[in-house]
């Protein structure tokens, strides 16, 4: 294309563009088979977690095919000790959300909206978590409990995993409260709102999507945590925990269809949350 | 008395969510290194002795694993790169109205547990697995071919596990881009790979480097992938420190490798986010 200066006449001009118009698309074929590759190589071991959910195993090590099977969907349940797990992980996943996000949300509405003094130790704070190895953060945490001598378990874990999402919401509703226009909130106390009606009908409602996806992002990030709580429960196993230490035994099929559930229901979520989220914009 | 409340306001706000993460965060930094100093056992209890050689002898004893650890966390990062890049590219760019969909497809994994996926990824790489059993039973691969327990192995599964962390921000970082300015170029007589070079590119950085944020540190400190995939001879830092806090009880030595990791990798991520702007790279990777 470089050479359309050099060159007289001759060529008609609308040429050149054609000839780009067309390259493109051709580079965008390429590039098109790369994504998809991309794509089914992330899937490929979600497809085999899914696919020996079904397998009728009958040795410990779930990794031959045998034959398929509903078995494991039948007696998703039958491992004590492992639908402990889940309920743990799910119970605390639940609780740190909660907690989180009305921790998390007051300080990102402070750090959007004021200018106050310490608003930059709190930015570097939440900087530090983010980006905080989270080994170091399980290990001082068990550092400060061993010091203290205070009995780990399912509190502990709790209380770090409230820590370590709290950053995340934090910086997903500063985002939204960064991009509100002040003028409507000062609208409802020029027509005589409190500060407490202002936050309930006016700011709250304007940052709800910010704060929504906040949650979303702390209950996935606690239900998934593998490093943090093994260094803060104790005695105390979550789902996390219970297939890792399976790992040594050979992994039960159970563990295949717990994780297909719970992507299933993440899926199923995700996708209505972003029909929601379409229709709404 | 109502501007005394408008100033107090933010602190009452920050007030909760901060002390939790001043108790719960800062406080058990600082108990660490006060561990770190100490010496002593588990049985005998630990004493604050400012026992410096803590350092010392972790960096004598376990120097090579935690450069291992980085070497790995890099090679896995620049590998997240060079994968993530172009599929960010085309879904920003060619990925029309199917756009989120595409990016959803890539972001899928998030919803399998980590170490669910880890575990998955060995069964693909497992010599008589599912994949590379058959390959073997039909011809396809040598008798001897095996990739698990390998340098490989593990760095293929922290990249495998981080991916999506990369494409995130990429495509964030090359959605924004307005076409025109491309178009632009063009019009400059810019050739394609100019376009790219020198425009495209530039605008991308901050998100390839909010991306590298989001991967190199989890993937230097990870130890489940080097755990489960790796063998014992591809241990990782992350598995020392582990095995010092829980099958040697020595928390002094532990807490020292971990503050020395902490103080490595915080110190790099520092610099490069003074040196692009906090704010930047914070906004990028809250998304």
């Amino acid at each position: 294309m470089t050479t359309t200066l050099e060159k007289p006449a001759p060529t008609p001009a609308p040429a050149p563009v054609r000839r780009r118009r067309r390259r493109v698309e051709r580079d965008g074929l390429g590039l098109r088979l790369y994504t998809w590759l991309i794509i089914a190589w992330l899937m490929l071991p979600i497809g085999i977690m899914i696919l020996f959910g079904f397998n009728d195993t009958h040795s410990k090590q779930n990794f031959q095919w045998e034959g398929f099977t509903l078995r494991w969907y039948r007696h998703l349940f039958d491992k004590g000790d492992l639908t402990q797990a889940l309920w743990n992980s799910l119970s605390i996943a639940l609780l740190s959300t909660v907690i989180t996000t009305v921790l998390g949300t007051f300080v990102g509405i402070a750090l959007g909206r004021f200018r106050f003094r310490g608003k930059g130790v709190t930015n570097l704070v939440l900087f530090a978590a983010i980006s905080c190895p989270e080994i170091v953060m399980g290990a001082s945490l068990l550092s400060m409990f061993v010091s203290l001598d205070l009995p780990r378990g399912y509190w502990t874990v709790l209380i770090a995993h409230v820590m370590f999402s709290i950053s995340f919401v934090a910086v997903t509703v500063r985002a939204r409260v960064v991009g509100l226009d002040p003028k409507v909130e000062e609208a409802a106390k020029d027509l005589g709102a409190g500060p407490v009606t202002t936050f309930r009908l006016v700011t709250l409602p304007m940052i709800m999507p910010g704060v929504m996806s906040g949650a979303l992002l702390a209950f996935a990030l606690s239900i998934d945590d593998f490093v943090i709580t093994n260094f803060t429960s104790g005695s105390t196993v979550t789902f996390p925990l219970w297939v890792y230490a399976s790992t040594r035994t050979g992994t039960p099929p159970q563990v295949n269809v717990m994780g297909t559930l719970i992507f299933a229901a993440g899926v199923v979520l995700a996708v209505i949350s972003a029909r929601r989220g379409a229709r709404h914009t | 008395m109502a501007r005394l409340r408008g100033a107090l306001s933010p602190y009452l706000m920050i007030l909760p969510g901060g002390l939790w993460m001043a108790v719960f965060f800062v406080v058990p930094l600082v108990f660490m290194f006060s561990v770190s100093l100490m010496t002593g056992n588990i049985i005998d209890g630990f004493k604050q002795t400012w026992h410096w050689q803590n350092y010392t002898e972790g960096f004598h004893t376990y120097g090579d694993k935690l450069l291992r650890s980085l070497w790995y966390g890099l090679i896995a990062t620049v590998a997240c790169i060079v994968l993530a890049y172009p599929a960010a590219y085309w879904i920003a760019f060619k990925g029309g109205r199917r756009k989120s969909t595409y990016l959803f497809l890539l972001l899928l994994p998030f919803f399998v547990s980590f170490v669910l996926r880890t575990l998955a990824w060995k069964l693909v790489l497992t010599d008589n697995g599912p994949l590379l059993g058959p390959l073997r039973n039909h011809g396809l691969l040598p008798k001897d071919f095996h990739v698990l327990d390998s340098g490989f192995a593990v760095i293929s599964g922290l990249t495998y596990n981080f991916l999506p962390f990369m494409v995130l921000p990429i495509y964030v970082a090359l959605e924004r881009i307005d076409y025109r300015i491309i178009e632009a170029s063009y019009d400059l007589y810019a050739s394609r790979t100019q376009a790219f070079l020198r425009v495209v590119l530039p605008l991308s950085l901050p998100g390839v480097f909010a991306g590298v944020i989001m991967t190199f540190v989890p993937v230097a400190s990870d130890y489940v992938n080097s755990e489960v995939l790796g063998g014992p001879n591809n241990v990782m830092i992350g598995h020392i420190i582990r095995t010092e806090y829980f099958d040697n009880s020595s928390y002094a030595l532990a807490s020292a490798l971990s503050f020395s990791l902490m103080a490595l990798l915080l110190v790099g991520i520092f610099a490069y986010a003074r040196a692009l702007g906090t704010e930047d790279v914070l906004e990028a990777a809250g998304r």
